[in-house]
């Protein structure tokens, strides 16, 4: 076991190298000059530029690999990801200001599709082939299908229409006004979470299921123990193990979710400066943002593998 | 009992129906729903190719007359901000969508096939870099590494089928690697090993076609995957080129700039994607448990 640990954490020194390459010199591909938008920004302002100073300033006037060794060097040595291009913060400054909506809507989505997913998954197997089990089934098979986006939309359009109420684009943050905050992030944190919902319905049926069929349910049935006790004590504690995983190997598909909501729902989280940045050929701070989440990712993913003999003492690393 | 055809169960069959004759049977008795998708699809897929002489205007034409007019008989769905058809407009958008879609996946499943068929065949230190790379591609939430990349490349319906598709395949090498290996252990791999078949025979002979399975069910339960990345990146404005009638474009530009007088203009183009992502989804899920009933994943 410890090994085994050992051995994964010295493969993510090589995976994290090969992701700050891929983030880097990715982005350092981008056509369409920032140089040439700065300077039609400022010629735009009437104002003067010295091409050559900009390009100084900005770091631009080095080859991608000096540059790619800057950045290095500013990441391990003074523990900064860069300057972004506009406005003349760094990127982690911006990183952290818009962490905490993202973390916010993220775990709320979260709660929200857990709380959805296990006890409807968890009914719709001890209900196995009844209506309600189909219908589950049913709903959760669409909702895998319906685009995020589009339920954002309808969720502007038609209670307007209806009932002439709309969900708030204003942001307010949440040490200001707390239920004003709730109120923006209800609406996307339901639509990401029931998103997120259906596929861990699904395996929470499919893992109730197998392990309904149990040697050790049957002994705990037949030993009389109460229906209520074999199903919660017994079988949930069991099936869940593999949901568990699945909640945290969904990262990728949260970090993804938020970036389309927060730009619909206007919240001024990492997904909405990403988009921002991409649009504005802020390279350092696509570069920051990318690695950012990227190593989260990784290193929550490693998490995940390390935990899971812990959770299912049955499964043992060598 | 080495000669099938001499056995009389076979001769009193008065017609041999072909493996694919036989499956699509099977299909058809075991999967319901997941046929009846298949024909959803291939009905959208013939619209898609006819959309020229099916669609009742050209998706471009404009009416100004009619700007944002409700559904008549004459425009069956209305039409949009610039008076255009908002069906034919959904047609062409079905030729996108599918176009796109089908061409990614099939480069998914060559790109998975090209890089996790040599990392799992040549094992070693070769695959070890391999997949530490394969790692670190993984790493990037999708959708990141899209838009990224997108906008590297610029809106265009080419780019758009090589972003899908060399991203996904990068992701997919995995399962093609896990068979590969699989495959490696079997004895029979060990006896063309054994009595020295060049590496290209044994590849084509006995790996190529034990992969098969597995990189038809990658494609039919990518499709959907593909189809939706499509729209998002499309919906957030670095997918499809402006001038094309895309879903995920239609939904972003028209759909919400007069959601509030023409709500039709989000609501179809996003029902229309819903669609064909479920009937992907359920085909795909179709074709999965008849392939390979092992690779069930979070089956209900």
């Amino acid at each position: 076991m410890t090994t085994y640990v050992i051995r994964r954490l010295l493969l993510i020194i090589p995976t994290l190298l090969i992701l700050t390459i891929l983030v880097f010199f990715l982005v350092r591909f981008l056509p369409g000059n920032v140089i040439d938008l700065l300077e039609a920004d400022m010629e735009y302002r009437d104002m003067e530029i010295d091409r050559e100073a900009l390009m100084r300033m900005l770091g631009l006037d080095v080859p991608f690999y000096v540059q790619y060794a800057r950045w290095m060097e500013g990441i391990f040595l003074h523990g900064t990801l860069g300057k972004s291009l506009f406005a003349g913060h760094t990127v982690e400054e911006k990183i952290i200001a818009g962490l905490p909506v993202t973390i916010q809507l993220g775990a709320m989505a979260l709660v929200l599709g857990q709380l959805i997913a296990l006890p409807v998954g968890i009914y719709s197997a001890i209900r196995q082939d009844t209506p309600a089990d189909y219908v589950g089934r049913t709903v959760a098979v669409i909702g895998m299908a319906t685009p995020n986006f589009w339920l954002a939309l309808l969720v502007m359009i038609y209670p307007g229409i209806w009932w002439g109420w709309s969900p708030p684009m204003e942001y307010t943050p949440l040490s200001e006004d707390p239920p004003e905050n709730m109120k923006t992030l209800i609406i996307p944190a339901v639509i990401l979470g029931t998103a997120m919902s259906a596929g861990t319905m699904r395996l929470t049926r499919t893992m109730m299921l197998e392990v309904l069929r149990q040697d050790y349910i049957r002994t705990a049935r037949s030993k009389g123990l109460r229906e209520r006790v074999v199903i919660l004590r017994h079988t949930v504690k069991n099936a869940l193990i593999p949901v568990v995983t699945l909640a945290g190997a969904q990262l990728p598909i949260l970090v993804g979710g938020s970036v389309i909501m927060e730009n619909i729902f206007n919240l001024p989280g990492l997904g909405r400066l990403f988009v921002d940045a991409l649009g504005q050929r802020d390279y350092p701070m696509v570069s920051g943002i990318n690695l950012f989440l990227a190593s989260i990712v990784l290193l929550n993913n490693l998490f995940i593998d390390l935990l899971y003999p812990y959770l299912d003492p049955r499964v043992r690393y060598n | 009992m080495n000669d099938p055809a001499g056995t009389p169960a076979l001769e009193i069959l008065p017609k041999r129906r072909s493996r694919l004759v036989e499956f699509f049977v099977r299909l058809g008795r075991e999967k319901p729903l997941g046929t009846i998708c298949g024909i959803i699809i291939l009905l959208l897929v013939l619209v898609a190719t006819f959309a020229d002489a099916l669609a009742p205007y050209p998706y471009y034409e404009m009416h100004l007359i009619d700007r944002l007019q409700g559904p008549s008989a004459q425009y069956l769905l209305g039409n949009d901000e610039m008076g255009r058809d908002l069906l034919s407009r959904l047609m062409y958008g079905a030729r996108l969508s599918l176009g796109v879609g089908l061409a990614a996946t099939t480069l998914t499943v060559v790109v998975a096939l090209l890089i996790g068929g040599t990392s799992g065949f040549l094992g070693g230190k070769f695959d070890l870099a391999i997949q530490r790379f394969v790692d670190a591609w993984i790493a990037f939430p999708g959708l990141l590494i899209l838009l990224t990349i997108m906008s590297i490349t610029g809106r265009g319906v080419s780019q758009m089928i090589l972003v899908l598709g060399l991203s996904g395949g990068v992701g997919a090498s995995r399962i093609i690697r896990g068979a590969v290996i699989g495959i490696k252990e079997n004895d029979y791999f060990l006896a063309t090993r054994a009595i020295g078949s060049p590496t290209t025979a044994t590849l084509l002979r006995h790996v190529l076609p034990n992969v098969m399975p597995v990189m038809i069910i990658i494609f039919s339960i990518s499709v959907g995957g593909v189809i939706m990345a499509e729209a998002s990146l499309s919906f957030l404005g670095f997918g499809l080129p402006l001038d094309v009638p895309s879903w995920g474009g239609m939904l972003s530009r028209e759909g919400r700039q007069y959601m509030e007088i023409a709500p039709r203009l989000a609501l179809w183009p996003g029902l229309a994607l819903t669609i064909v992502v479920y009937s992907l989804n359920m085909f795909g899920d179709a074709m999965r448990d008849l392939l390979d009933p092992r690779l069930r994943g979070g089956e209900g």
